[in-house]
């Protein structure tokens, strides 16, 4: 990072500028000037907020994606069926139990084992052989959909938030200021705020896991060199069983998170594939913080898209794609393949 | 792929107790989209084609009938593939469907290169599919978007008192089309519109868009349907929204009066037009919600009929009406059965429905308002029912012309037709 401003003086300059500004549109009361320009403080911050919690959720089930694709080269094209199998099943359960939190433990280990099951009765028979297990991810994919079709029926589904985070929620951000001088903070849905640190914590967990453990070096090591990871002795099946477990339990918890704020129906399932999808081509192909940044900037994109320019929105996603495979193949922060 | 087992299934059911196909069968090619945000509303729609048929016997005319499903996604480029695949392959004598909007502008084009079949339209709603160069085989029984948006603007000015509204919709063709009803009929009772947001179908999210919203309106207009409908719902009331809601006619539908959790508390008091009603307590309409609950059992199907269903229902019910008038005679380019469908007057659940000279349904609205039923479910509750709505809204088609234009985003000239003073 303190190599990054030595090497790059401009663009440093340029990030810390765009940072500041940012920093002083989210903190500082609006002068009249820019309000007319763009329109009220609260409808902006609504939608950086909203955008951020969005690329939240996206990074949660994204997150798993990358990891497996980026240790074991496999595109688990089945991801969002795990993600919708998630969100069904926690809903059974906070519907079963009344507890939402509970949901998250269970469904964690549900989803993990029948990963489990996925990498050792499936992915495991066809090692290396990418296309195969592409189709294979594609087949599964279908059968689950109908699978879920046929016990859930095509309704949709949306998980009752408990009363601690239900309603909104006033964040320390001065939203307007009223002419009397009172101050108007920032409201903001409570469950949308949980999530965002959800997500937080787990991304740093994460990150904690993969750099200071020695599981983590191993995963590094696999996605550095996975051939020479495996010559050295270490018995790489087990690794792959931790990340493709880890990976499925966090696109079924992901499925929670989904089924809480927005809804689940037949086709999220493929609707999260492609979100996953375009989140780890910006970001990089088996890197974390490329799936936080890319979860990131697409959530954003798509908020703010949808505030102030409604017609395009739905471009923006995959223009910001086109642009990164067209400047930057290999993602944001993916290495060099 | 869903679709394609649905299709598969419900093609064999139809197949095995008859054989294979023969001399004396007329084939129904069925468009539904089964994909995306109205799954379900679709899988409603093709049950109550089912409905309509053992209503008939499995008969028309003297002659078996067969159906089979064309699943699409609501997207024009699928609907026209899926429509050849079904003329093309399955070799079916004529198409009831699509769902929605765009679909059926496509099916319009798309039926003038097969002038000797029939298209009868499912439910889909846009404006311009009957009034815009109209297919001399493309029959719709259902009222357009903007019909079914009729009559609610008056309610909510004089009987709520909600003159000031901020309208949130969807951004496509029917989004435009039932927008353009309601706000035709709430311009003319006095109503002011202050602000209108279009999303894009599909979002999923939409706090930015809740943020957006202004404090100081008497109601919000919602016309967004499906999950949309579902999502919005859900993140308004995590958002700590107050405001009344009125609903355009796909929003307070069965599909999302049966979701599963909290979202739809939001909608309790929510006026709605559409072409049914719920509660409705004709007895035809009484008698039609008993033979679908009836024929399927509970877990297969909705409470009553979804707006969709009802929609594929009529369509069925008029097509099979024509084919017995005819004897089930479909030669000579099927002129005998377009005619047929022309001059029918269909005595249906919801009441009389007739067509005009663009081959476009002329029939009745209801206005609904969501309640909450004896077991704790949210029912629509039937306010009113407006007889014989016609295409322009009640003006005549040069001061529609004029006033009112081709559904847009911004075509409904409010101050043009508010009353003068």
């Amino acid at each position: 990072m303190q190599g990054f401003a030595a090497r790059h003086p401009f663009w440093a300059l340029v990030i810390i500028v765009v940072a500041a500004a940012l920093i002083w549109l989210v903190f500082a009361p609006w002068p009249d000037a820019l309000e007319d320009l763009i329109g009220r403080k609260k409808v902006f911050l609504n939608a950086v907020i909203g955008g951020i919690t969005l690329g939240a959720l996206y990074f949660l089930v994204a997150a798993g994606f990358t990891l497996i694709f980026g240790l074991m080269r496999n595109v688990n094209l089945a991801h969002g069926s795990l993600y919708l199998v998630g969100g069904y099943l926690g809903f059974e359960v906070a519907e079963a139990t009344g507890l939402w939190l509970l949901a998250f433990p269970v469904v964690f280990v549900i989803v993990g084992a029948f990963g489990l099951l996925l990498q050792n009765q499936v992915f495991r028979r066809m090692e290396g052989e990418e296309l195969r297990q592409t189709m294979v991810t594609i087949g599964i994919s279908v059968v689950m959909a109908d699978l879920m079709l046929w016990i859930w029926g095509a309704q949709s589904y949306t998980l009752i938030t408990p009363e601690w985070i239900a309603g909104p929620a006033t964040l320390p951000i001065i939203s307007a200021v009223k002419s009397n001088g009172e101050l108007v903070y920032l409201k903001f849905p409570a469950v949308r705020v949980a999530i965002f640190f959800a997500a937080l914590v787990i991304g740093v967990a994460m990150w904690l896991v993969l750099n200071r453990t020695r599981l983590g070096m191993l995963v590094r090591a696999g996605v550095d060199d996975r051939d020479m990871l495996q010559a050295s002795g270490v018995r790489i099946q087990y690794v792959f069983l931790a990340v493709f477990a880890f990976g499925a339990g966090l696109a079924g918890m992901g499925g929670i998170v989904g089924g809480t704020f927005q809804s689940l129906t037949p086709g999220e399932d493929t609707r999260y594939l492609l979100a996953s999808l375009v989140v780890v081509i910006v970001g990089g192909m088996g890197s974390i913080p490329g799936a936080a940044i890319g979860a990131l900037i697409i959530g954003l994109s798509e908020q703010i898209g949808v505030v102030y320019a409604p017609t395009y929105s739905v471009v923006f996603t995959f223009l910001i794609m086109a642009v990164v495979l067209a400047f930057r193949p290999q993602g944001l922060l993916g290495a060099r393949l | 792929m869903t679709k394609w087992i649905i299709g598969a299934v419900s093609a064999a059911a139809l197949l095995a107790p008859f054989g294979a196909a023969a001399e004396g069968t007329i084939k129904i090619g069925v468009l539904a989209a089964l994909d995306g945000v109205f799954a379900t509303g679709a899988q409603d729609g093709v049950k109550n084609i089912e409905l309509a048929i053992m209503e008939n016997k499995g008969m028309a005319g003297g002659k078996k009938i067969e159906f089979v499903v064309a699943p699409t996604d609501t997207t024009p480029d699928t609907t026209i593939r899926q429509a050849r695949k079904l003329i093309e392959q399955d070799q079916v004598d004529f198409i009831i469907g699509p769902l929605s909007g765009s679909e059926g502008l496509a099916m319009r084009d798309y039926s003038k290169t097969i002038p000797d079949k029939t298209v009868i339209n499912g439910v889909s709603g846009a404006l311009e599919t009957t009034f815009v160069d109209p297919s001399p085989n493309f029959f719709r029984f259902n009222l357009d978007g903007a019909q079914m948006g009729a009559g609610l603007g008056t309610y909510v000015v004089e009987e709520k008192g909600w003159k000031k509204v901020a309208t949130i919709a969807a951004d496509y063709a029917f989004g435009y089309t039932n927008f353009m009803g309601f706000a035709v009929d709430f311009c003319k009772a006095g109503g002011e519109i202050v602000e209108r947001y279009w999303i894009p179908l599909g979002s999923g999210d939409f706090g930015g868009v809740i943020a957006a919203l202004p404090d100081d309106v008497d109601a919000i207009y919602l016309g967004v349907g499906g999950t949309d409908a579902i999502n919005f719902l859900n993140q308004y009331e995590q958002a700590g929204g107050e405001t009344n809601l009125i609903g355009g006619s796909i929003m307070a539908d069965q599909t999302v009066l049966t979701s599963k959790g909290r979202a739809k508390e939001a909608l309790a008091g929510t006026p709605s037009s559409g072409l049914m009603a719920d509660e409705n307590t004709d007895p035809a309409w009484l008698a039609y919600v008993k033979r679908y609950q009836e024929a399927f059992p509970e877990s297969e199907r909705l409470p009553s009929p979804s707006l969709f269903g009802v929609g594929y229902y009529l369509a069925t019910k008029a097509a099979l009406q024509a084919l017995d008038e005819i004897g089930g005679d479909l030669s000579d380019g099927q002129k005998k059965f377009h005619a047929a469908l022309s001059e029918l007057k269909l005595e249906s659940p919801v009441g009389l429905i007739t067509l005009n000279e663009n081959r476009q349904a002329i029939g009745p609205v209801f206005i609904n308002e969501v309640v909450e039923g004896p077991n704790g479910d949210l029912e629509n509750k039937f306010i009113k029912r407006i007889d014989g709505v016609t295409q322009t809204l009640g003006l005549s088609r040069e001061e529609f012309d004029e006033k009112v234009g081709l559904p847009s985003r911004d075509v409904v000239n409010c101050e043009a037709l508010q009353p003068a003073g």
